[in-house]
């Protein structure tokens, strides 16, 4: 019996015999594909047909009772498009990149710091991560946000520290944890005989780790690593709370300059949507592509 | 080292004085002694879970012991301040997985070792690798992953890898058990040749009639002790020791 795949959702075929099934385990570890997995199995029309959606909006018009028509909205929004997304979208982009970045180097670290032979670093490291991956990534925050200075004064000169860069402090603080995760967890994954057959032929463990035993994980660590990219540009927006001015504050404010008409909401927030999707969804794809490919290969 | 021991070809290369190892509460070495000559091929067999694997996994120091003594030419290995590295220079190792590194190729994994370890130069270490896996009879597979190769075919790469190091002693931890049948051969002609050259050897093994013809000296090992040691002949035509007999009976 042929069950219908659910992106996301991992069934078993369906029998009305009893089967023994082997051992799964029930845990989905951070470096296992998620998220990516879900957004790549919708289809690339999912979003256009909330704009589509949002073209055929007319009720708020009717209820509101206004002159302005869904043309109007459409037509400012063109307006604002070039704005929105050269200012507002390419600030997000920006937050992800250098989010990710500075997350990657330090996740690096204390990933390597899990595995140190000396167990106070590798307690201490391991502490960390677990903060930081079960921590809510608002509170994280506001911590910094809010803890942080706004400039740094060096003897006279004075170093204004902008929002978007206490954002990506606060976001790189989770996303360290995580990637921290997928290095250990990855380098766990090789069996102990690749250390046993390198230290016997005198590898030092620095060498075991790096060109032994770190060449063979580095292709598994790649597809949760975009996953990782995928989930936090998707949370980007959240910054716009503490008002940094990436897309989403920007779209407020466009629609607050654009008078505020209810007839507004609809398609401009589908817009944002939408260009999340168009930069989101490809990436999701290829990762599930590499994740496969990777999957067979070693 | 600040007493570097002197040691002369005419003393045991590896010498274990009343080894005692164990794992939590569980003693697998209940005091082992035994002496090999440079030169001599011994071969260590025994029941599973006799202590075989583990003894040898002493020598080279992948498992540390609690009392007793191990000498690699002369040196002590369990001494603290003992370079390890040194003495895995000195100490080939093959294991029954082959544990090659599957993102290199045959050829790498063989050059690997010298080239990082004994930091020698490449065309030099390249020239003697391609050697070494012709004498495994190994050519044309130079550029084969691990993954494209038989059970035979790795364990071969491995000897090789093992070889590459230029060890004075060679360890084999049971390097047929994970293999077909029809690869086995291979493998022991490759270590017979080894022997014959004049390679000092410790191997652990199941394979009796190749124990027979390859070793110098038989050790029977039984719930951590030596049961009882001898040259071939003498250990598979007259064994003295019952549990030796049984052990014999039940796999010849």
């Amino acid at each position: 019996m042929k069950s219908k795949h659910i992106p996301g959702i991992h069934q078993q075929n369906q029998t009305d015999l009893p089967v023994l099934h082997s051992f799964k385990r029930r845990y989905r570890s951070p470096s296992e594909i998620g998220f990516s997995e879900w957004l790549a199995g919708l289809p690339a029309w999912v979003p256009f047909l909330v704009l589509l959606a949002a073209a055929a909006w007319p009720m708020t018009a009717l209820a509101q009772g206004s002159n302005y028509t869904t043309g109007q909205a459409f037509e400012a929004l063109l307006r604002w498009i070039p704005f929105l997304v050269g200012s507002g979208f390419f600030l997000t982009i920006v937050i992800s990149f250098l989010t990710m970045l500075v997350g990657t180097v330090l996740g690096v670290f204390l990933g390597l710091g899990q595995i140190s032979q000396n167990r106070f670093i590798a307690k201490f490291c391991w502490l960390v991560t677990q903060t930081f991956r079960n921590s809510p990534w608002l509170v994280l925050l506001f911590i910094v946000m809010l803890s942080f200075p706004f400039e740094i004064t060096i003897g006279d000169t004075i170093i204004p520290i902008p929002d978007w860069i206490k954002a990506v402090i606060g976001l790189a603080l989770p996303i360290m944890a995580n990637i921290s995760e997928i290095v250990r967890g990855a380098i766990n994954s090789v069996p102990t005989a690749q250390w046993e057959a390198s230290e016997s032929l005198a590898f030092t463990r620095f060498q075991t780790l790096f060109q032994i035993i770190l060449p063979q994980c580095i292709k598994r660590m790649i597809p949760p690593w975009m996953n990782w990219y995928a989930i936090l540009t998707m949370a980007t927006p959240i910054v716009s709370i503490l008002g940094v001015e990436e897309v989403l504050n920007l779209t407020r404010q466009a629609i607050e300059a654009e008078d505020n008409h209810p007839e507004l909401l609809v398609p401009f927030y589908s817009f944002v949507l939408v260009i999340f999707f168009i930069y989101c969804y490809p990436i999701a794809r290829l990762t599930v592509r590499l994740e496969r490919r990777f999957a067979v290969k070693l | 080292m600040s007493n570097t021991p002197t040691w002369t070809p005419d003393q045991p290369i590896i010498s274990l004085k009343d080894v005692r190892k164990s794992f939590g509460d569980l003693e697998v070495l209940k005091g082992v002694s035994l002496d090999v000559m440079k030169g001599e091929v011994i071969c260590i067999i025994g029941p599973s879970g006799s202590g075989k694997s583990t003894l040898i996994r002493c020598v080279n120091a992948l498992n540390d012991i609690q009392a007793g003594s191990i000498t690699v030419e002369g040196q002590e290995v369990h001494d603290p301040d003992l370079d390890k590295l040194e003495l895995r220079k000195k100490v080939g190792m093959v294991f029954q997985q082959y544990n090659l590194f599957p993102h290199k190729t045959a050829l790498e994994n063989v050059m690997m070792a010298p080239l990082k370890v004994l930091k020698q130069g490449k065309a030099d270490v390249e020239e003697r690798a391609m050697k070494l896996l012709a004498k495994v009879r190994l050519q044309g597979k130079e550029n084969s992953y691990p993954g494209e190769l038989s059970g035979g075919q790795q364990q071969r790469v491995a000897i090789a890898r093992s070889l590459a190091m230029n060890p004075d002693v060679m360890l084999f931890d049971e390097v047929t058990a994970a293999l077909d049948p029809e690869t086995v051969k291979e493998v022991l002609l490759t270590i017979k040749e080894l022997a014959a050259e004049g390679m000092t050897c410790i191997l652990v093994t199941h394979e009796m009639g190749f124990a027979r013809e390859v070793a110098d000296h038989i050790y029977f090992t039984d719930r951590g002790v030596i049961v009882e040691h001898g040259p071939p002949d003498t250990f598979f035509d007259a064994a003295q020791d019952p549990r030796t007999k049984e052990f014999l009976s039940q796999i010849l």
